[in-house]
């Protein structure tokens, strides 16, 4: 944390060259201003989420209720059984089912993208092998393809794979991006690592699997938080591919609660709380690498 | 280190091969996927573009050529419509990217100090980041509820003592744009404030110091100083905004659907509708090559200005 943060800058220090009255109070008074400031800033970002929380504890007629809207009243957990009596058909989709798809389609993509994308990278980095070069192309190349560009043929191409977990995840498991992230990191390797493992006798397979795959965990929590956080909110993918409740992922599922009256305020709060919750976890805990990871890439999605 | 043992002897040989083969076996899954899923899908953009191919015809598709690139860009039968929807995406990176660029550039100024507390106000400027688009969406649908009850119309009521009459935002075309840029802002500032941030942590403090012995003040530091030592990553930040504008879905689709009256279309709203509501995948398959067209453009310009500070550094 402290890396971002806590670094004093010169432009930050206190100045010293205005003596006089005031020189003890300034600072004091400054950094009152200061987390004023900060308080104002934190409050505007925070809000919303803040609104979601405590609406998904209201009652549901209180939740769209201007101001009052958060204040913390009658407060109960009853809107998140609502939403598990709401979805309890198959014509509805069961809540669980939209969760437990989410998990899937996004634990297939964020494993599988691990494995198979740094396997790639690790041959087009570090092994030699004829096409080698023009493999690298492709993908340097298909990194300036957003996934918007493909949506529509690759809709057309799996049509007839509609509503299946298959097709929300297979397509999106290999990603040019990983690569390039993964090749990047296991370039600046020492060449030492190689050389070693080989004259113990260890093929390229071995050496990828205990020696670089050990030593790259940055990289690997890196693009795994990032693919993470793209998945667990994929919504273009699914609004082309998804009209099955029971194959329902959760962005998805959220967006159909959200437009169909009547709407139980409080109860589509607590689904996407419900929804969130797990994602807000991961980030809480893993805080260090969320911001790093985005922080060195610069990219999401 | 050991002499390397002659080319060809019986002890390399095998091993060599085994690179041979390993090399193209462990790239083969991803590279298999990406030719398949993004290689192939990218060329039948191309070619589904020069077809009438439509989902809900048993027809077999007619080769079209450039028809339905004349019928988006040229024609007056959809170009309007076309051209309404890529305005929007010009109109949205127009005003978000200055101005998510410059509070990204605030935040991350306000945050690169020594003020007990940071990291926990870090932490709220960058959570709206890991919210689903589709959850803080539906969040802001209450806020921009046309009801005197919506959180704003409430807020605003209260600021003038009542004198603000409750605003449909969503639903009247000259709000309903804004009001989408507004929770992107919301969603996007902290992304773009970690990278600046990390730009600002890259600026060596000798150059600070630097400036303050020959007598420069804050304003002048930060001109002389931190701009000039940002310039790569603003101009990286703002691109990747850019290109995040012409990518403009989801919010569109959940709040407002393109409307009213085409005031939020973009770019992917229409191609989806166009695809899926109205089957025609080839039109749909042309206005995502357009789509890709712009996206590179960018890059390009992007790679350039980058490349170019290099070059004079």
């Amino acid at each position: 944390m402290t890396v971002l943060a806590d670094r004093p800058t010169v432009s930050g220090r206190t100045r010293v060259s205005h003596p006089g009255p005031g020189r003890r109070l300034r600072p004091l008074v400054r950094s009152g201003l200061d987390h004023l400031l900060m308080g104002t800033v934190t409050l505007l970002f925070a809000s919303p989420i803040l609104y979601m929380f405590i609406g998904s504890l209201k009652p549901d007629d209180q939740v769209l209720d201007g101001l009052s809207g958060f204040v913390p009243r009658d407060l109960s957990l009853d809107n998140y059984a609502d939403v598990f009596a709401t979805f309890d058909d198959p014509s509805t989709g069961f809540f669980l089912n939209f969760f437990g798809t989410s998990v899937i389609v996004t634990g297939v993509v964020v494993l599988g993208g691990l494995v198979v994308n740094s396997m790639a990278a690790y041959a087009l980095a570090r092994l030699r092998w004829r096409g080698r070069d023009a493999v690298l192309i492709l993908v340097l190349a298909l990194l300036v393809l957003p996934f918007e560009a493909i949506a529509v043929p690759l809709f057309y191409l799996l049509n007839d794979f509609r509503n299946t977990m298959a097709v929300q995840s297979v397509p999106l498991i290999a990603n040019a991006f990983s690569i390039f992230l993964f090749y990047s990191f296991f370039l600046k390797l020492p060449k030492e690592i190689e050389e070693a493992g080989r004259l113990d006798g260890a093929g390229p397979w071995r050496i990828f699997v205990r020696i670089i795959v050990p030593m790259s965990k940055p990289v690997f929590a890196t693009v795994a938080i990032l693919s993470f956080l793209t998945q667990w909110g994929m919504f273009l993918w699914p609004v082309l591919m998804v009209s099955d409740p029971s194959v329902r992922p959760l962005p998805l599922a959220i967006s159909v609660y959200q437009g169909q009256p009547p709407f139980a305020w409080g109860d589509i709060m607590a689904f996407g709380v419900m929804m969130v919750l797990p994602m807000l976890l991961v980030f809480l805990v893993f805080q260090r690498w969320f911001v790093r990871s985005v922080a060195s890439t610069g990219l999401k999605g | 280190m050991t002499a390397p043992p002659p080319p060809g002897s019986p002890r390399t040989r095998p091993k060599a091969r085994r690179e041979e083969w390993a090399g193209p076996l462990m790239a083969l899954p991803a590279i298999a996927g990406l030719v398949l899923f993004v290689a192939l899908p990218f060329a039948m953009a191309i070619g589904l573009s020069l077809f009438n191919v439509r989902l809900d015809s048993f027809r077999p598709p007619e080769f079209f050529a450039l028809e339905q690139y004349r019928r988006i860009l040229v024609s007056s039968e959809f170009s309007g419509d076309f051209y309404r929807a890529l305005g929007n995406n010009v109109l949205f990176a127009a005003v978000i990217v200055p101005v998510q660029v410059t509070a990204a550039l605030g935040l991350a100024l306000l945050l690169n100090r020594p003020l007990r507390g940071m990291p926990v106000f870090r932490t709220f400027f960058f959570m709206p980041v890991v919210f689903p688009m589709a959850l803080i969406a539906t969040v802001w649908r209450l806020i921009f509820d046309p009801g005197p009850d919506g959180m704003l119309n409430s807020v605003l009521g209260l600021a003038t003592f009542g004198l603000f009459s409750p605003h449909d935002w969503l639903g009247e075309a000259s709000t309903a744009m804004p009001s989408i840029m507004l929770l992107s802002l919301w969603q996007g500032v902290g992304l773009q404030m970690v990278i600046i941030l990390a730009g600002l942590q890259g600026i060596p403090g000798q150059l600070y110091e630097a400036a303050e012995v020959d007598g420069a003040g804050r304003w002048q530091r930060f001109r002389a100083v931190t701009l000039p030592g940002l310039r790569n990553t603003l101009v990286f930040v703002a691109l990747v905004t850019t290109i995040l504008s012409f990518r403009l879905f989801d919010q569109v689709y959940i709040l407002t659907r393109g409307g009213p009256d085409g005031a939020t279309s973009t770019v992917m709203h229409l191609a989806v509708t166009t695809a899926f509501a109205e089957s025609n995948v080839g039109r749909a398959a042309a206005m995502t090559v357009v789509l890709f067209v712009v996206v590179l453009c960018l890059t390009l310009l992007q790679r350039r200005l980058v490349t170019q500070e290099r070059e004079i550094s």
